[in-house]
């Protein structure tokens, strides 16, 4: 019998296969089709302070191995979920979940995670900092080594339970602000969110997004993701949670090899709604294949030698 | 919802970009007309969303318009499988169609409208059609909606066969006890300044997955936000917000 359970920050999770934020709603639709508690656990739509409707449509956009989304995090806010979705969601999923949280001002993180923080259900939070702050001329507070700081104390100061910080890709150096996030008390790191991107509908002569660009996410990101985990655990020493273009069991290995403790699966669920169910099926045989007993013994091998 | 693996048994032209195809294998999740399936296509990411326009215990028939790389995929398909979500959306409800409901559909909206016609003359009501196209090359199905006994009106926009000018123009001198409509959005709109009764309307929206799960085909209604994949495809008159 081969052991895929992995512990994140004294978590510990029977698998390593995490569906992530924004791709797999509050689970509900997937436990129709498969018994959800198979999974290690899941990020739950990234959710803000107040209700938001998100960006106009078209807000999706197909791509070679891949996809565009401007989203815009559509969500019933952290009252709404506090009382509504997490009650529910206990419904069909007895492990605890992931509380993906989205801001636009420090206070506004702080405050989010307070409100959910009152929730047993929530095991670990992953705060999302890809969105634009608006104190700071909507750059994102993702880009900036300072801002990514500032959050992770606000955060830190109001919950017991542990912080992973979600960092973006469409910086210039994701190891300074993985650092920055260390020093600030992070428990850990998850990356990466999508990477800016845009089409242009031929016919129409404009962007196929009404929001102009979107995140690119899929399996085409894949070795790119792979080498953002790959750096980052080099400069961090807290656990890192790896995704980005995550559709094979082969591949989730691959992510533990260059670092991940867990690895999360997005676009892949949207296309294939067994997509993580399949994984999770399948990682056995593959750490059988490449003679693997222990998942937590592969974290970061690729680094050693 | 349900993922099933469906055999193509036929798949036919019936303009020179309109393709007939049938698929063989389980229907038990769709559930009601109006409804629509997913398409996984060889190359493609995305799937590309399809309208039922008919189906029986073990086949599926749907209609489509070449648009682009997926449904030119889909178009040179002679045999072979698929993989298909079955059985997304809401569909359309049937129980408030009255003795005497019409149906209109303009272009690529006329499939699903089949599966309805073909139920609600099951159930012993007048039915009316409008089929709204551009041209007489492009017109499809009027004879199938005939033949399942319903009254069939047809506008062309350039009047070369039926009535010239738009399902409205058709419309607007018919009686009738309530209205389905599926088509282009300018349509919809149109059918909505001068509809005489309620009725329901259905949407499209670009999907990424099609079953609730991304919020990428969000819209807002009068009774709160909707996922046209999973609270729609069908909205009702009375909630649309234009
Ligand atoms: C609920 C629903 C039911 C539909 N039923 C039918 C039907 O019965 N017959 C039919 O001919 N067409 C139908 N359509 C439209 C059909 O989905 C598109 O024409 C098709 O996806 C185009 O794919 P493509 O690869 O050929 O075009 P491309 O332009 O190459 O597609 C690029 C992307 O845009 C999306 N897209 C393009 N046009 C549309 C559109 N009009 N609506 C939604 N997404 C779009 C595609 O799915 C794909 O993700 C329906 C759409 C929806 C949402
Ligand atoms: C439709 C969609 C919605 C997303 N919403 C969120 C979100 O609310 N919060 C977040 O942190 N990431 C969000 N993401 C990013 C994913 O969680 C993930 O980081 C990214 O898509 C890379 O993984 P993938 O290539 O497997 O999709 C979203 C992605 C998609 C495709
Ligand atoms: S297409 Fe994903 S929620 Fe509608």
């Amino acid at each position: 019998m081969v052991d895929t359970k992995v512990v994140l920050s004294g978590w510990e999770i029977d698998n390593p296969v995490i569906p992530a934020s924004g791709t797999f709603g509050y689970g509900k639709e997937f436990s129709e089709l498969y018994d959800i508690n198979i999974l290690g656990s899941f990020s739950f739509k990234g959710t803000t302070l107040e209700e938001r409707f998100g960006n106009p449509t078209p807000r999706i956009c197909d791509c070679a191995s891949g996809m565009i989304n401007s989203v815009g995090l559509q969500n019933p806010g952290a009252k709404h979920v506090l009382e509504k979705e997490l009650p529910e969601m206990d419904k069909y999923f007895k492990k605890k979940v992931i509380a993906n949280v989205s801001g636009f001002s420090v206070e506004e993180y702080a405050e989010t995670v307070e409100i959910l923080d009152a929730s047993e259900k929530i095991g670990l939070f992953e705060i999302n900092i890809s969105c634009p702050n608006v104190h700071n001329g909507g750059m994102a507070f993702g880009t900036k080594p300072e801002n990514a700081a500032a959050v992770t104390k606000a955060v830190k100061a109001v919950t017991k339970k542990p912080v992973y910080i979600k960092l973006s890709p469409n910086v210039t150096d994701i190891t300074e602000i993985a650092r920055a996030c260390e020093d600030a008390g992070a428990d850990g790191l998850s990356l990466i969110n999508t990477m800016l991107g845009m089409r242009i509908d031929l016919n129409k002569k404009k962007p196929v997004l009404a929001n102009k660009t979107g995140g690119f996410s899929g399996r085409a990101i894949f070795p790119i993701a792979l080498r953002f985990v790959y750096q980052v655990y080099e400069a961090v020493k807290i656990p890192v949670i790896g995704m980005g273009g995550v559709a094979t069991a082969e591949d989730v290995i691959e992510m533990m090899l260059a670092g991940a403790t867990a690895v999360e699966v997005g676009a892949e669920n949207l296309v294939n709604p067994y997509a993580s169910k399949e994984i999770i099926e399948a990682l056995p045989l593959a750490m059988e294949k490449y003679k693997i007993n222990s998942l937590k013994d592969i974290i970061g091998g690729a680094h050693n030698g | 919802m349900e993922k099933v693996i469906y055999k193509l048994k036929s798949n036919t032209a019936l303009t020179d970009s309109v393709f007939k195809m049938v698929l063989e294998g389980d229907t038990k999740s769709i559930t009601a007309s109006g409804q629509f399936v997913n398409i996984l296509i060889d190359g493609l990411y995305l799937r590309r969303p399809i309208s039922v326009c008919d189906y029986d215990e073990n086949s599926l028939t749907l209609i489509y318009k070449v648009v682009g790389k997926g449904t030119e995929k889909l178009s040179k398909m002679t045999h072979g499988r698929l993989d298909i979500l079955t059985g997304l959306g809401n569909g359309y409800n049937l129980s408030k169609s009255g003795n005497k409901p019409l149906l209109i559909g303009g272009g690529a909206g006329v499939p699903p409208l089949y599966n309805l016609c073909k139920k609600l003359i099951n159930e012993g009501k007048k039915v009316t059609v409008i089929l709204g196209f551009n041209k007489k090359e492009a017109v499809f199905f009027e004879n199938e909606f005939r033949s399942l006994g319903a009254e069939v009106y047809v506008a062309t926009a350039d009047g070369s066969y039926g009535t010239k000018g738009f399902v409205t123009d058709i419309m607007k001198d018919l009686t009738y006890s309530y209205f389905y409509t599926c088509g282009p959005e300018m349509m919809l709109k149109a059918i909505d300044k001068i509809a005489k009764t309620s009725g329901q309307l259905s949407f499209e929206e670009r999907m990424g997955c099609g079953f609730g799960a991304c919020m990428g085909c969000s819209c807002k209604t009068k009774y709160g936000n909707k996922r046209i994949c999973k609270d729609g495809p069908v909205l009702e008159r009375e909630e649309i917000i234009w």
